[in-house]
């Protein structure tokens, strides 16, 4: 066992104080990660708090094999919700996980709000509170790594998470950026952050940890490690997510103009080819991680006021903001994509969501639901870079009560304009990019974070596709609900999900075992469905139910690859789902 | 057959420190700290990284400064410690141009490269290879 990875953190933001205690119980049970996070999580926090108040949590929480086999990069993050007021969860790689398993912890809680802007810094057994105050206005994420890294200690292998002025200005979609390139994103980790006036965090520390058996170590690690390099995990290396242009543009499921459309003429342009041909200036990985995955594009650009002035920027990019910043609204050249992006990173908001919204309001606009006076003045239209980057500015100023709610979500903005049946977001959050089928859409609403990573339905749909054979609502339940179920393993234990095809439920046993860790794939597989059903108790406590989904008429319209989605099969579908949950437990 | 680790190429690098735990594994530990060798971002990721190894040298500075000769020149270059006479002081630590030795603090010795090799069989980035030292003296 990792003795280590038994003690939590516990920050009390209110009284700038902290201290130390075990629970052995919940890593031992639950492997650490989301499992763990999520025991914390019911421990210290009440379900029916307001997420904006001082009473809300974080818990940052890594697992039972973080530090020992390679891309167990991750560090999973769990609170209440701003954005859609149920759970948040969020995980993130960069030097995180590797950096707070340095610093001898196995999870981090936060509570209370400081009165005063602050960061924490932790080092080891060493945590102090530092004035953030002439900090806070800094809005750019990439301004405040730089003064953090410039004044905290040991260089080289620590985490440093902030925020910027998305957080501050409690955007619920604002986000918590590490190492400039990674984000804790989509439900507002970052407003949690804004709201606690914590500004940010840097971690680091020293601890090791021996193996029990140095040869079984060594085996089971080149195991992993040599499949880490192999297909099919390699793609991740040489393209990057970015590779999921193509082959979703030709099977016509890359939403493209507010998911009015399945295929973008432009595709090639924004593709993972194009981008990596043409643009890439350097690839970068997780701490422990050898594949390597953060293609960064570089960005040159003139100054307006003097000639031969340029100033280059690199910007990493990823299928997610290629289809929300990019196709999502028409972009049509890089360098627009990019300068959005950019915009997004800068002010540290969620890429798919910002999409999503200036999608709607695009829309919402050519339909006279919103005029002039609600955009101060700006005509959004598709491919119009330049208004979706003073879009965003605007509402970092929460101009009028427009730019306001747009930092509320897509959902908000229909509540009080109407168009919500082009507000493409199910249960609180913001779709992502895969018109794939069926499945897709219901990852989405059955997801403990409606997001496409919880059950990864558009792999479902593109292997009905392949396999040309439809399965029944019951059917489908089961498969999302199990792979969501596997996916509760990895992120306890935390394992990047690119990794999924590496860690086999057989390979984690062995794994754990060379660690002291007995537990036979059974045990695995059942810790996956347990965290899954408490997960889902939590968010009922909070109000949850996933059958009050909304299905907006945009997505029944326009055809998957596997036809129109069928409205009775989707709420058949969840009612399953549901019942795997419930009825079993 | 005697080498020393050479860096062939650091803007390949991509950050991931897999060898730095190469370098531990070897001893059975999964850890960081007591690595030989070191990668760090220069100055933020986006401008990639610096690798730091022993460079094997043909007159290495640190042996000069030890008070109680622990560290010993090899034949063909690099330098071996005595563990039993090294009393732990750091002088060989700061001697280093290169920074490419620390302390150990659990043990209190400096943690010196054994050129073993082991770390470039898991760099997949061809960042560090192996370079053969023949006759006492390295490739020019």
């Amino acid at each position: 066992m990792d003795p280590y990875l038994n003690r939590v953190l516990i920050i009390d933001l209110k009284k700038h104080s902290y201290r130390i205690e075990e629970r052995e119980d919940y890593f031992k049970e639950y492997l650490g990660g989301t499992g763990a996070g999520l025991k914390l999580l019911k421990e210290f926090l009440d379900p029916k708090i307001d997420p904006y108040s001082p009473d809300n949590v974080i818990v940052f929480a890594i697992g039972a094999l973080t530090g020992k086999f390679p891309m167990v990069s991750k560090t999973i993050s769990l609170f209440k919700s701003p954005h859609n007021n149920f759970l948040g969860e969020s995980h993130a790689g960069g030097r995180s996980a590797i950096a707070l398993w340095q610093a001898g912890y196995g999870a981090i809680v936060i509570k209370g709000a400081s009165q005063t802007p602050v960061y924490v810094t932790i080092d080891g057994g060493t945590v102090k509170f530092k004035d953030a105050r002439a900090l806070w206005d800094l809005g750019d994420t990439r301004t405040v790594g730089r003064i953090m890294r410039e004044r905290t200690g040991r260089s080289g292998l620590r985490t440093i998470m902030r925020i910027g002025k998305g957080g501050e200005k409690l955007i619920s979609y604002s986000t918590v950026t590490t190492e400039t390139y990674r984000h804790f994103g989509r439900l507002g980790l970052g407003c949690v952050f804004g709201s606690k006036k914590l500004k940010g965090l840097v971690i680091s520390g020293k601890r090791s940890v021996l193996s029990k058996n140095k040869q079984a170590y060594k085996n089971m690690y080149d195991e992993i490690y040599n499949l880490c390099l192999s297909t099919p995990t390699k793609k991740y290396h040489d393209l990057g997510t970015a590779g999921n242009i193509m082959p979703l543009n030709s099977i016509k499921a890359l939403p493209t103009r507010n998911f009015k459309e399945v295929t973008f003429e432009k595709a090639e342009v924004l593709s993972g080819e194009n981008l990596a041909t043409n643009y890439l200036g350097r690839r970068i990985a997780c701490s422990h991680c050898p594949v390597g995955c953060i293609h960064l594009a570089v960005i040159r650009e003139k100054y307006p006021d003097e000639p031969y002035f340029y100033k280059t920027s690199l910007i990493s990019y990823d299928y997610e903001p290629l289809y929300s910043l990019g196709t999502l609204l028409g972009i049509e050249t890089v360098e627009d994509f990019l300068k959005i992006l950019e915009t997004v990173e800068k002010y540290g908001i969620d890429a798919m969501t910002a999409g999503v919204v200036l999608a709607w309001a695009t829309e919402a606009f050519a339909e006279g639901i919103i005029g002039k006076k609600e955009t101060d003045g700006l005509s959004p239209s598709f491919g119009n870079r330049s208004v979706y980057v003073e879009m965003i500015e605007k509402m970092m100023e929460h101009k009028n009560e427009f730019y306001k709610l747009m930092g509320k979500g897509v959902e908000v903005l229909a509540q009080r304009y109407g168009g919500r049946d082009f507000a493409i977001s199910y249960l609180g959050n913001e779709m992502s990019g895969y018109h794939t089928g069926p499945a897709a859409h219901l990852t989405h609403i059955t997801g403990g974070r409606h997001s496409h990573l919880d059950s990864a339905g558009y792999s479902i749909d593109q292997k009905i596709l392949m396999e040309k054979k439809s399965i029944t609502p019951q059917e489908m339940a089961k498969a999302l609900f199990d792979e969501e179920a596997i996916r509760q393993v990895l992120s306890s234990l935390v394992v990047c999900f690119f990794a999924r095809n590496v860690y086999t439920i057989d390979r984690i046993s062995k794994c754990l075992k060379v660690f002291g860790w007995d537990l036979n794939e059974k045990d695995i597989l059942e810790i996956g469905r347990k965290i899954l059903i408490e997960k889902n108790m939590m968010k009922r406590d909070m109000g949850f139910d996933m059958e009050n989904y909304y299905l907006p008429k945009r997505v029944l319209e326009v055809a998957t690859p596997l036809g129109f989605i069928d409205p009775a099969y989707m709420k058949e579908t969840v009612k399953h789902f549901k019942n795997f949950l419930f009825d079993k437990s | 057959m005697i080498r020393r680790i050479k860096v062939l190429d650091s803007e390949r690098c991509v950050g991931c420190a897999t060898c730095m735990f190469a370098c531990t594994r070897r001893e059975g530990k999964a850890s960081l700290e007591s690595s030989r060798i070191h990668i760090r971002s220069i100055g933020g990721m986006e401008r990639g990284f610096t690798v730091i190894i022993c460079r094997a040298c043909e007159d290495p500075s640190c042996i000069y400064v030890c008070p109680v000769s622990a560290l010993k020149k090899r034949k063909v270059g690099g330098v071996k410690l005595d563990r039993e006479k090294c009393i732990g002081c750091g002088s060989c630590v700061d001697a280093c141009p290169m920074s490419a030795i620390t302390m150990d603090e659990e043990e209190g010795k400096p943690l010196m490269c054994l050129y073993c090799g082991f770390c470039v069989d898991y760099c997949p980035h061809k960042v560090i290879g192996k370079e053969e030292v023949k006759n006492g003296s390295l490739p020019k």
